[in-house]
């Protein structure tokens, strides 16, 4: 019989809680009632709205929060179609050129954000001059970075539905699009909310390219606004904005996790992780 | 139906995204060199790119490469290096036994633990690094708690120029990305190869040793590539918790040049040369990933 394994245990959860304290202490002090970010003095949501210089009365914070909402909306909309089309087409198109696409789709997954970022800043500002710094830009690098989880995620379940279904449409009469539509696009339909609610996530969570796709303080993000205005004189009120933040994307993640639970069952956290 | 038929709808929908990638990932890295092997306006000072190979001119690549040989940028270099190869090893301390822990042993409390080790993912970066900073104040919980045990006699300084905060927030950062890849490697492995190994004799840690630990060894490479990759290129993590020039990296050099001033020839360059050092590890990160998905298929 194989022993209790109590050092890997406590070191397990030791990991755990070191990982998550330190931002549940943040997210608490976000309600703190009064100036302080390291003593607790009472519970208040004056930090969220109400007070002079709470997120809701702030115009830098409430800004800040508008453009990550607005710039994760965006691309959203954009990378989701984009992905999913790419991989079905990728899934489907044999052939020398689609190989050297497939290659291409995956660099951006490993590319150290910073290298990106200083590329789509250095094209912006030397040869696609039309588009200005700023949300234009940051939408375009967004979506750069994000179309490849689409791809992925899609790809992956259209692997697992397989032809079968499609190829018995053809045989039923449906035109090559319809088939598309009418079988493989129901079929995926979870795959694409979950692809989507990911990207969400990741755009509202993205510090690197917003940064250097920010010309000024008009575009500052979340992130931007978090790490900048931390060296002076942070209140609470940056905790209640990055808790709004974590609360976003957490919420977009779990709705991803429930759709794809749905269909693939407790798999679907693990197939999550893989990202 | 002719084959071109065929393929043309799939050609297609691939059309536009990888159109995008080539115009927003590929170009951009052209752009990356244009300015690196630019020149300077003699009128303006300031760096102009040169779109055309044949007329790339050299010299602030030589000079980044020449300083980064036995100049200045020669101790940024090693440090980064130095501070990656720690975070690694303190991400693989810590990150092997909790996914050990949590593929073999986790039982009932698999899907919760994982659940809490992912979480991590949701929050982000920045706030993670915001958390810390709070604890981290030289009146702040840590040393208050250092304090009462007795283990340091009077505050330790951690947000000044200090390596091992730079390298515990690296590790504290990333080590979900280490852990998770390493899981569903250690995850896959055939639970009757164990069996075996106890049935010929191994004790339980002469199995470990001769079979998981191998069997793993993949799932560790992609692990630490992973890891280290965004690792090289963090410069936010460095300025936030830290701030000092004693403990640049490669990334805050890259900032500084291409953001701080009119030197972004120099930046370009950097950007050309960490890339080229970092090849080998996003080739082998392509490389895995490609294989990843294949098994899965």
């Amino acid at each position: 019989m194989r022993r209790r394994p109590i050092f890997l245990a406590t070191l397990t959860w030791a990991y755990v809680i070191w990982s998550l304290v330190p931002v549940l202490v943040a997210i608490q002090f976000s309600f703190n009632d009064g100036k302080s970010r390291s003593a607790w003095q009472g519970f208040s949501t004056q930090w969220y709205f109400g007070g002079s210089g709470s997120v809701a009365e702030d115009p830098s914070l409430r800004l800040a929060l508008v453009n990550s909402l607005i710039l994760a909306v965006l691309t959203t909309l954009v990378a989701t179609p984009l992905g999913v089309a790419m991989a079905l087409g990728l899934a489907r198109w044999k052939g020398r050129t689609s190989r050297v696409a497939n290659g291409l789709m995956l660099l951006p997954l490993a590319t150290p954000e910073i290298v990106m970022g200083s590329a789509l800043y250095l094209v912006f500002t030397n040869l696609y001059l039309f588009v200005p710094l700023g949300l234009p830009a940051q939408v375009l690098g967004h979506v750069t970075f994000s179309v490849s989880y689409v791809v992925v995620i899609v790809r992956s379940r259209l692997a697992s539905i397989g032809q079968d279904y499609e190829d018995a449409a053809r045989d039923l009469g449906c035109s090559r699009l319809q088939a598309l539509r009418l079988i493989l696009l129901p079929l995926l339909a979870p795959a694409v909310f979950a692809g989507a609610m990911i990207v969400f996530a990741s755009s509202m969570d993205d510090f690197v390219i917003s940064a250097f796709l920010s010309p000024d303080a008009s575009s500052a993000t979340v992130p931007i606004k978090l790490y900048t205005a931390v060296r002076n004189a942070p209140t609470p009120a940056l905790n209640a904005l990055a808790t709004l933040l974590v609360a976003g994307s957490a919420l977009a993640l779990i709705l991803a996790w429930l759709v794809l639970r749905r269909r693939t069952g407790t798999k679907a956290l693990e197939e999550m992780a893989s990202f | 139906m002719t084959r071109r038929g065929r393929t043309g709808l799939w050609a297609a929908l691939a059309a536009p995204g990888t159109l995008w990638i080539v115009a927003l990932f590929a170009v951009p890295f052209y752009a990356v060199a244009a300015v690196a092997f630019g020149y300077t306006d003699p009128v303006f000072n300031s760096p102009v790119p040169e779109w055309d190979p044949r007329y790339w001119d050299f010299t602030a690549f030589n000079e980044i490469v020449r300083r980064s040989v036995s100049g200045d940028l020669r101790p940024v270099f090693l440090r980064t290096l130095l501070y990656v190869l720690l975070a690694l090893a303190v991400c693989m301390l810590v990150g092997y036994p909790v996914a050990y822990y949590l593929a073999r042993h986790a039982g009932r409390r698999r899907g919760l633990l994982l659940a809490l080790i992912l979480t991590p993912w949701w929050v982000n970066y920045i706030t993670r690094m915001l958390a810390w900073l709070n604890l981290l104040q030289d009146d702040g919980y840590v040393n208050d708690l250092l304090l009462l045990t007795r283990l340091v006699d009077e505050p330790v300084r951690w947000l000044s120029g200090n390596p091992v905060t730079v390298v515990l927030a690296l590790v504290y950062g990333y080590i979900p990305f280490f852990i998770v890849p390493l899981f569903s490697s250690l995850d896959r492995i055939d639970e009757r190869l164990l069996e075996a190994a106890r049935d010929l004799g191994c004790s339980g840690r002469t199995a470990f040793w001769h079979v998981t630990l191998p069997l793993s060894r993949s799932g560790l490479m992609t692990a630490g590539a992973v890891t280290a990759l965004p690792m090289f290129g963090d410069y936010y993590t460095n300025t936030l918790v830290s701030g000092s020039p004693t403990t640049t990296m490669v990334a805050n050099q890259i900032e500084f040049y291409l953001l701080g001033g009119n030197r972004k020839e120099l930046g370009a360059s950097l950007v050309l040369l960490m890339s080229a050092l970092l090849m080998v590890l996003m080739a082998y990160y392509l490389v895995a990933s490609r294989r990843a998905e294949e098994v899965a298929a």
